[in-house]
Formats: C-alpha cells, sequence, structure tokens
C-alpha cells in the first residue's frame, strides 16, 4: 500500500494445501509483501527457475530461461508436502550456487524438535509453527532486508570489478569487500532476532545461542 | 441511519461473537484470522471459513469411505485426512473441531475403527454448527452494514 515495486519484498510461499496458501498469502499481503504461492517443491523450483536434470535427479542446473525479473528475497514453505517435502527443498535451494543465499522459512503444524533442528541446521532462517500469526512475520523482515542490501552491495561492487571472471570466485571477493560495512548491520539484527522471543518455537535456545552465531559467519563467507 | 438500531445490531453482534468464544466454538486464531481482514480484502474471513466447510465436507466424506469396510479400513487415508483437517480447523479458530481431530488421530493411531467412526460423527456435527453459528454472526455483520454502521472490533478477554 503506497510502496513503491522495487522496494517491496518479494517473497515465494510453498504449501500443498489450498487453505494454507490463501492464509500464507494474506498474511504476507498483511506484512506488504508480494507473494507468489505454488503448491509443491518442484514448481518452486521451476518458478526460480532451476531445472531438475531428468537423469540424476541430485544435479540442478541453471535453466536458461532464469526469471531474472523477480527477485524472491524469501521462500517460505510447508515441511510436509507430498513428493518434494520442504526439507528437500530447503536442501536444493541451499546447494544451488544461485539461488543459496535466498532465506528460506519452514513451516509446519507439528512440533518436532528433531525436525525443526534438521531444518536449521540445514540453513534455514527460521521455523514456524502452524497456525502462523502476523506477528511471526515481523520476523523475516531482517532476513530478507540482508539479501536486498547484499545484492545492492554486489552490484555497486561488481561494477568496480573490470574483468567478468567465474561467478563463485567473483562473488566471494565482492562478498569480503563489503564486509565491513555488512558486519554492523548484521549484529544489529543479530541482536534483534535472539532477543525476540517466540513461546511457539520448540527450539528457541539453540537457535538462538548456538545457531546464530555460526550460521552468520556462514553467510557472510559464502554466497 | 438510525442510529439506535445501528447500536443495537452492534451490540447483538458483540455479545454473540463473544459467546462463540465463551462455549468454545472459537478460540484465539479467529481473532487473528479477523486481523487480516481490511478494506483491500474485506471478505477474507467469510472466504476462508468458507474453503474450511467446504474442506470438511469433502475430507469427511473421503474417510467415511476408508472407514465403511470393518474388514478393509485405509487408516493411512484416514490419518491424512485428519491431519488436513486439524490444521485447517486450527488455522481458522474452530475450536471444538480441532479437538475432535485431536481424539480422532488417537483412534487412528491405534487402528480403532469404531473410535474413528465416533470421532467422525462428531466431527460432523461440530463443523456443521459450527457453520450455523458462524452463518448467524456473518448475518449480522452484513445487517449492521445495511442499516449504514460499522463492524465493531470485539475484544476477547
Amino acid at each position: 500500500m503506497g510502496m513503491e515495486t522495487e522496494s517491496q519484498f518479494h517473497v515465494l510461499a510453498v504449501d500443498d494445501s489450498l487453505f494454507d496458501r490463501k492464509m500464507i498469502e494474506r498474511l504476507l499481503q498483511k506484512s506488504s509483501c508480494q507473494v507468489t504461492t505454488v503448491d509443491s517443491g518442484s514448481k518452486a523450483l521451476e518458478f526460480l527457475g532451476l531445472r531438475v536434470d531428468d537423469e540424476d535427479p541430485n544435479v540442478l542446473s541453471t535453466s536458461p530461461h532464469i526469471h531474472q525479473e523477480v527477485e524472491i528475497n524469501l521462500i517460505i514453505t510447508d515441511y510436509c508436502m507430498p513428493g518434494m517435502t520442504g526439507y528437500d527443498l530447503l536442501k536444493k535451494v541451499k546447494e544451488s550456487a544461485a539461488f543459496k543465499s535466498i532465506p528460506v522459512v519452514i513451516m509446519s503444524s507439528e512440533n518436532v524438535p528433531a525436525r525443526i533442528s534438521r531444518c536449521l541446521e540445514e540453513g534455514a532462517e527460521e521455523f514456524f509453527l502452524k497456525p502462523v500469526k502476523l506477528a511471526d512475520l515481523t520476523k523475516l523482515k531482517p532476513h530478507m532486508m540482508k539479501t536486498k542490501l547484499k545484492k545492492e552491495s554486489e552490484k555497486s561492487a561488481k561494477e568496480e570489478e573490470s574483468e567478468v571472471s567465474k561467478p563463485e570466485i567473483e562473488e566471494e571477493e565482492a562478498v569480503i569487500e563489503i564486509l565491513p560495512l555488512h558486519q554492523e548491520l548484521e549484529s544489529e539484527q543479530l541482536e534483534t532476532i535472539v532477543s525476540s522471543s517466540n513461546k511457539r518455537k520448540a527450539m528457541e535456545e539453540v537457535i538462538s545461542t548456538d545457531r546464530s552465531r555460526p550460521k552468520y559467519n556462514d553467510i557472510t563467507t559464502s554466497v | 441511519m438510525n442510529t439506535i438500531v445501528v447500536a443495537q445490531l452492534q451490540r447483538q453482534f458483540q455479545d454473540y461473537m463473544v459467546s462463540l468464544y465463551q462455549q468454545g466454538y472459537l478460540d484465539n486464531q479467529f481473532t487473528e484470522l479477523r486481523k487480516l481482514q481490511d478494506e483491500g480484502s474485506p471478505d477474507f474471513v467469510a472466504e476462508v471459513v468458507s474453503l474450511f466447510f467446504d474442506d470438511c465436507a469433502k475430507l469427511i466424506n473421503d474417510m467415511s469411505i476408508s472407514l465403511e469396510r470393518p474388514d478393509h479400513v485405509d487408516f493411512k487415508q484416514v490419518d491424512s485426512g485428519v491431519h488436513q483437517l486439524k490444521g485447517s480447523s486450527s488455522s481458522v479458530g474452530a475450536r471444538r473441531v480441532k479437538n475432535v481431530c485431536i481424539a480422532f488421530k488417537e483412534c487412528c493411531d491405534v487402528q480403532n475403527r469404531e473410535g474413528c467412526l465416533r470421532c467422525l460423527q462428531q466431527v460432523d456435527y461440530e463443523y456443521k454448527m459450527l457453520k450455523t453459528k458462524l452463518q448467524d454472526l456473518f448475518n449480522l455483520e452484513q445487517q449492521i452494514l445495511q442499516a449504514g454502521g460499522t463492524i465493531p472490533q470485539v475484544d476477547i478477554n
């Protein structure tokens, strides 16, 4: 409402239940996000522009028809889905060079601590217990801000580079360059996330202490 | 606009809403749902609730088919149905329906067909009861709007 399209966050929501898709869509819209909903993990990957190799399903390649115009700032997915689970989707996103920087949030109606820690270990930013509330979504902003700022910094860093080198190496250099600028912001965000309490999250202690610090280090050194 | 009529209707609406919470038909999640409704999505609650009731009817029908033959019960299908029903009732704030689902799941886990059938009957009853109640609530809303009034914010505490 009254926001420019460029500054709005775009979230990709994945859930096999029509009902849940409608809910999460409204929740996100109410939180001023642009939303795209899909009903499966494979459709989510398709939307991102990742193609599953027919011969080896473990190999993901970037489709030549990659959706460059659609910048996704966050993926929020249900855990329990037929075929590709939310966990499988998380893994595929984190294994992809092009998209592993996109924050992923998992939702589940079941409070299974082992499941939660597995997802967080695999790189999920948050784990929401359903039903998801409006208040839960305020936790997403810091994660989405990070990717937007990073992308903007990378853009200007890349413009400074005169040659076009291999993506992986170049981006790592770019990240190291922006580190000092980034560090301050990240520690602020870290404090915000650590201090905010989520009564409904079973592994609160785990994520606020052990997970958070190593996690942030990972993000700053890899793409 | 007849302000007295509007005030009466608003009072009726408020009281009815509170009673639904007090009698356990609705819980806090329904309040959360109402937060998502605004001028941009003025019918959100009605739409979601309608979707929910359609889901109920379909899932209950599918589960009754799975439970029909005593010698051939597809408990996996029933479990899947209960899981979905529990999820959506929870999201909507349909407290009684959700509670039956919890008991239903337990019967399903131990493959108790009789128990499942009882729960199925109960969940059918509860969702239909809630449907009637919410229909009355929405009708009151419409009456208020037609009389030129606004829907009051109801504080449930």
